[in-house]
């Protein structure tokens, strides 16, 4: 009778199958199988056409890795508050956009006044100070202002609440300094190319993805290694144990909002750095995204891991278009780019349900 | 309690007996005759008789035939008489003139909508907001980049039968639900910023969405996509070209413009893709189209996908000889301070808005907003507004006691009469089916160190068409 009942429950379309297996399963096990087939095949495809050179690719992995460690900026922000608050902070994005959007026009007058130019790497790390502030600034005022009324609210409200924040944020910056387009200067020493073997990768890539290894690793050191980074892992696991340990919670939360502000704020001036056009009061809303994507993918909550996954984000939105959807004879496939990033988040979600490098999403976390 | 009951009737007395003969003229009851009166109560006869008295009749009457007097020489001699055919504005002698704006001014576009409200509002300035000796009131209706904000943004407006004319919608994808929409209200819209071809072509089946009363100053892609193509075919000796667009309305419809030019011309289209809005990576696409070099890329795209595109195309390799040819999107004073050293050489279609009157809006400009306009279209927008006023005042009749009637058709009538008219974007003359774009001003710019580095705006004249010898 029991047995009979079993194999009922675990019938697809009236075929039964393999103990201990779902009708869920299946299709996901099939949709595994078809995403990986689709991806070989259309590398297949393109590889064999031979349409790219090998230092072409080389050039695309570059730029991906210099992409990705823009988003692994902004996503370290993500992934540092969703692991103490377990929220999800939408309006980082915009946190990165005030500092990167103030720091312009301080920038471009170091240019005019020349000491960008005589000094470059001083006046680079007063930028991304400036920039830090400001940016730190406006999340501790997002955290005491939007979210700390709220943090024992529903899990959805502070959610909306973020959304409802990254608009307040846009609009402000968007009041102060209008909707025109602003651009960083480029600096003399970034502009120049370095040869890897035959092809010459731009010296400003390898600036971006140096500085976000170096400020991972910062943070990274600090969550892990200081009194403070321990006090924030204890609120992270459980607040009210926290509490009784003795720990301020409330300044833990604002230092961890300040931290992932200055973080993005630092990340500001690197991307202005890095791709100096394009500053203007939406510029954090598609990198927001992308990152909070990046953080999910390496495993939300996790450093190495949001570093990982804007990486990994980064270098498939480069090479995907091109490697994938052009061998399956997609026209216009780099429009499509969205689309190859967010197959490879459900490619890599269908296999691991908790991100590249996340920990088991226990019930209290998830 | 009692005298106050007591006065509570007397004061209700004394309110009948004055709302009887304040009621008197208008109903009609001539005492004289009294066996005209509508006899329902003999009481009441009597009452009305007996309280009002002769001295008071008198008075009413001369009151009713000045009355009479008045209101005959008012319908016989006064008030204008609408013979539109779809209808008039009527302002009240006291009344303003409306005009709307519907521009895109929130979102990742406003930058459209900022640059052609400050044309607009530059435009109401110099006439200081005054029109047929009225004073004009500019409303706004955010109308985004998207079908949904136009069709929300027109049906508020056309609501509102005191609004004259629209001036927008910003973009193209905007102005296809807005045109029935304003078109079927009788409304006049007149867009400063839409270039897809389809917007002023009536054929249906040919993908048209023109309808009576649309109008825009800005040129036709069609326009713009053909010098694109004879100007990389014949002056650059181009034969071989890349296109790029951002799956915009206006940047697809250009895109495709030009490789049908391009194509009759006889060169040959090597590829033809689009960036997202939003990218900043453009190193994949551009590696595609380097693994098959063309001898120029047209993409017509917006700042700052356009400015990125252009930073990074130098350095894929492959790229170096390409000749980097864009449209009006870019033809912002940012573009080349923005993008620096990378957009030397770049060429640019767009109108030769030049000269003397279009330096001293950017002074205006400049004074009143304390920086360069954000985008390339506030010219064309003062040049709209500019136009509708003329237009309102061309076809406004005033009638002696001061109201005026503005003929919704007489309106769109003037318009399309429109021949020459000297605006900033140059002569604009209007076709049948609502192109205004000045024609002949079409040219390619070049982006030179003037440009980049000491801040000269607009950019330098490379060729115009109809020219044999660049410059």
């Amino acid at each position: 009778m029991t047995q009979t009942r079993t194999v009922s429950r675990n019938k697809l379309f009236g075929i039964p199958l393999p103990a201990g297996h779902t009708g869920v399963d299946l299709i996901i096990s099939a949709l595994r199988i078809i995403i990986v087939a689709l991806i070989i095949i259309g590398a297949g495809n393109t590889l064999l056409e031979g349409r790219f050179t090998f230092e072409q690719w080389l050039a695309l992995l570059f730029a991906g890795l210099a992409q990705g460690s823009i988003y692994a900026l902004i996503a370290l922000g993500y992934t540092l508050v969703y692991g103490i608050l377990r929220m999800i902070n939408f309006a980082h994005g915009d946190v990165f956009m005030a500092g990167a959007f103030t720091t312009v026009f301080l920038a471009n007058s170091f240019r005019q006044s020349g000491f960008l130019d005589s000094q470059p790497l001083l006046a680079i790390l007063i930028l991304m100070g400036f920039a830090a502030l400001v940016s730190m600034t406006v999340a501790v005022l997002l955290e005491r202002i939007a979210y700390r009324p709220l943090r024992n609210a529903p899990r959805l409200v502070p959610l909306i609440t973020a959304i409802g924040a990254s608009f307040f944020i846009q609009y402000t910056f968007r009041g102060l300094f209008g909707s025109g387009f602003k651009a960083y200067p480029t600096v003399a020493f970034l502009r120049g190319t370095f040869s890897v073997g035959s092809i010459n990768v731009p010296i400003a890539q390898l600036f971006v993805f140096v500085s976000a290894i170096v400020l991972m690793i910062c943070l990274y050191w600090l969550v892990e290694r200081t009194r403070i980074g321990k006090a924030m892992r204890s609120v992270s696991e459980d607040k009210e144990v926290a509490t009784l340990m003795g720990v301020n919670i409330d300044l833990i939360i604002v230092f961890t909002f300040a931290i992932g502000g200055a973080l993005a704020g630092a990340a500001g001036v690197i991307n202005g750095l890095f791709r100096p056009q394009g500053v203007n009061f939406f510029m954090g809303f598609f990198p927001g995204i992308k990152a909070f994507t990046a953080a999910v993918l390496g495993g939300i909550g996790n450093i190495p891991g949001a570093m990982l996954g804007g990486m990994f984000l980064g270098v498939i939105e480069a090479i995907g278009p091109n490697l994938v959807l052009n061998g399956l004879g997609i026209p216009s496939a780099n429009q499509l780019k969205d689309v190859i990033a967010f197959t490879m988040l459900v490619l890599v979600l269908i296999f691991r349900p908790q991100g590249i490098l996340g920990e088991r999403l226990s019930a209290e976390k998830a | 309690m009692g005298i106050h009951w007591r006065r509570l009737r007397q004061r209700q007395l004394s309110k009948r007996v004055q709302a009887g003969s304040r009621f008197l003229p208008t109903t009609g009851i001539n005492p004289v005759r009294p066996g005209l009166l509508p006899v329902h109560d003999d009481h009441a006869q009597e009452w009305i008789i007996e309280e009002i008295g002769m001295t008071r009749f008198l008075f009413a009457l001369i009151v009713i035939v000045l009355l009479g007097v008045s209101l005959a020489g008012a319908v016989l001699a006064q008030e204008p008489t609408c013979e539109d055919a779809i209808g008039c504005v009527t302002l009240a002698p006291d009344d303003p003139v409306t005009i709307a704006w519907m521009q895109t001014v929130s979102g990742p576009t406003s930058f459209f909508g900022d640059d052609a409200v400050g044309g607009i509002e530059i435009a109401m300035e110099q006439r200081d907001y005054t029109v047929l000796g009225r004073e004009i009131e500019l409303i706004g209706e955010d109308s985004l980049c998207n079908p949904e904000g136009g069709q929300t943004a027109a049906q508020r407006l056309v609501s509102d039968p005191q609004v004259v004319a629209i001036i927008g919608p910003s973009c193209s994808s905007a102005a296809v639900p807005a045109i029935p929409i304003a078109s079927n209200a009788g409304f006049l819209m007149v867009s400063p910023m839409t270039t897809s071809s389809a917007l002023t072509n009536p054929d249906r089946d040919a993908g048209g969405v023109w309808m009576p009363g649309f109008f825009r100053t800005v040129y036709n892609n069609l326009l713009e996509g053909a010098v694109a193509a004879q100007f990389a075919y014949e002056e650059l000796d181009a034969r071989t070209m890349a296109t790029i667009h951002d799956g915009s309305n206006y940047a697809f419809d250009l895109a495709l413009a030009t490789e049908r030019n391009f194509v009759e011309f006889g060169g040959e289209i090597t590829f033809s893709g689009a960036v997202n809005v939003g990218d900043t990576d453009m190193s994949a696409i551009l590696t595609n189209i380097a693994s098959n070099p063309p001898d120029v890329l047209f993409f017509p795209i917006f700042q700052p996908e356009g400015d990125y595109l252009v930073a990074q195309a130098k350095f894929i390799p492959g790229l170096e000889d390409v000749i980097m040819l864009t449209a009006d999107a870019l033809l912002v004073e940012g573009f080349p301070i923005d993008s620096g050293e990378a957009a030397l050489g770049v060429m640019l279609t767009g109108p030769a808005v030049t000269g003397e009157p279009y330096e001293a809006f950017l002074e205006l400009w400049f004074d009143k907003y304390g920086e360069a306009p954000p985008s390339g279209f506030h010219a064309h927008s003062f040049d709209a507004a500019n136009m509708v006023l003329d237009a309102i005042e061309a076809v406004a009749i005033t009638g002696e006691d001061g109201t005026t009637l503005v003929g919704r058709q007489a309106l769109r009538d003037a318009f399309a009469n429109y021949r020459d008219f000297e605006g900033l974007t140059g002569n604009l003359s209007c076709s049948p089916t609502g192109d205004c774009g000045a024609v002949e001003s079409m040219v390619i710019f070049i982006i030179t160190e003037a440009e980049v580095f000491e801040g000269k705006w607009p950019p330098t004249i490379l060729w115009k068409p109809g020219s044999e010898e660049s410059e």
